[in-house]
């Protein structure tokens, strides 16, 4: 659990020429070629070795959650956003109850009248409802859900400002 | 009435393929990322026992086909110093949806644009735009900005910011 009020950053330490051109320039278009590491240092003109460690480490720091495909939402299986408005002392028990389903896979806390918004994803839309149903069951709180119907953002990841904090 | 399906095939937004036992495999050993080795396909190849061409063909047909949207070094934008993460979202008249969220999802800064069912009455928002900001001034100049592309089909728009990450994982599906 991450509280975003109070949490430090990670160690604020300025990023080198080497790590910021890792974080910027491989939102997308990681190489699928046998050893993509050394294609990538290729390209930045340094070896694989120094690419693999500095991944390693921005990994490490946390500055990178993971190298890896991002999958489309409800390209596999059924999705939705889902939304509770839950009395501040009850909003971290149903949190955790909500947790504890492996199908959610993001969980936030959001100052609005909804304050907890999660992402649901189940093999199917049977499973989906029954885990939504099972939900208000056993929180007594009802869940708004909002399947995604179109998805407008051609995701290439975003330029990342150093310049500002960086 | 046409359905959702038949809408969306006509947008070509979505081009679905059908993945197998072994598309799935590789989706679940890939998921929470690739190895930090030289040849990162051979240990995911190694694992289910194919050939680690086989593994780049078929990942390269996930992304042709949008089930992969990118492969990439995924930057933590939080310990990256954007700590504002805002969803912002919009009620549009419904014609105009499509047009002001192609928009609005080809704004620089807005990293998912979704158009979403409203929940009345409680809920009255069917475009969502999330944007992420060094601190929640330079985000609220990001909703402006927004604001300024929809123009007078802003019949109402509000902002949510995150207060705690409660969870968050890679994609999991269980069979």
């Amino acid at each position: 659990m991450m509280n975003l009020n109070t949490e430090e950053s990670l160690s604020k330490r300025q990023l080198n020429s080497l790590e910021k051109h890792l974080l910027n320039d491989f939102q997308h278009g990681f190489p699928l070629v046998s050893r993509p590491y050394k294609k990538i240092a290729d390209e930045l003109g340094t070896t694989e070795e120094t690419v693999i460690d500095t991944l390693n480490r921005l990994q490490q720091t946390g500055y990178v959650s993971r190298v890896g495909a991002v999958f489309r939402a409800n390209s596999i299986g059924a999705s939705t956003l889902a939304a509770m408005a839950l009395p501040e002392e009850e909003l971290e028990q149903v949190a955790e109850l909500v947790n504890e389903y492996s199908e959610v896979n993001h969980n936030y806390q959001r100052e609005h009248h909804y304050n907890l918004w999660f992402v649901l994803t189940a093999s199917d839309e049977h499973t989906l409802n029954a885990i939504l149903d099972d939900i208000e069951h056993r929180t007594g709180h009802a869940v708004m859900y909002l399947p995604m119907i179109e998805d407008f953002h051609i995701d290439l990841g975003f330029d990342l400002d150093f310049d500002s904090g960086y | 009435m046409m359905s959702e399906a038949v809408k969306q095939d006509q947008a070509g937004m979505e081009n679905k393929i059908v993945l197998d036992e072994l598309d799935r495999k590789i989706v679940e050993l890939t998921q929470s990322g690739l190895p930090l080795v030289s040849r990162p396909y051979d240990d995911i190849s190694e694992q289910l026992g194919i050939d680690p061409s086989e593994v780049i063909s078929r990942m390269k047909r996930m992304l042709d086909s949008g089930v992969i949207r990118r492969i990439a070094a995924v930057p933590n934008h939080y310990a990256l110093g954007y700590k504002a993460n805002g969803m912002t979202v919009w009620d549009v008249p419904d014609d105009k949806v499509n047009e002001l969220g192609q928009k609005v999802g080809q704004l620089v800064f807005v990293s998912h644009c979704y158009h979403r069912p409203r929940f009345l009455p409680e809920w009255p928002y069917n475009l969502f735009a999330m944007v992420h900001a060094h601190n929640r001034d330079d985000a609220r100049l990001l909703v402006d900005k927004i604001a300024e592309v929809i123009g007078s089909d802003d019949r109402g728009h509000d902002i949510l910011f995150s207060t705690q990450i409660l969870k968050k994982t890679g994609l999991r599906f269980n069979q």
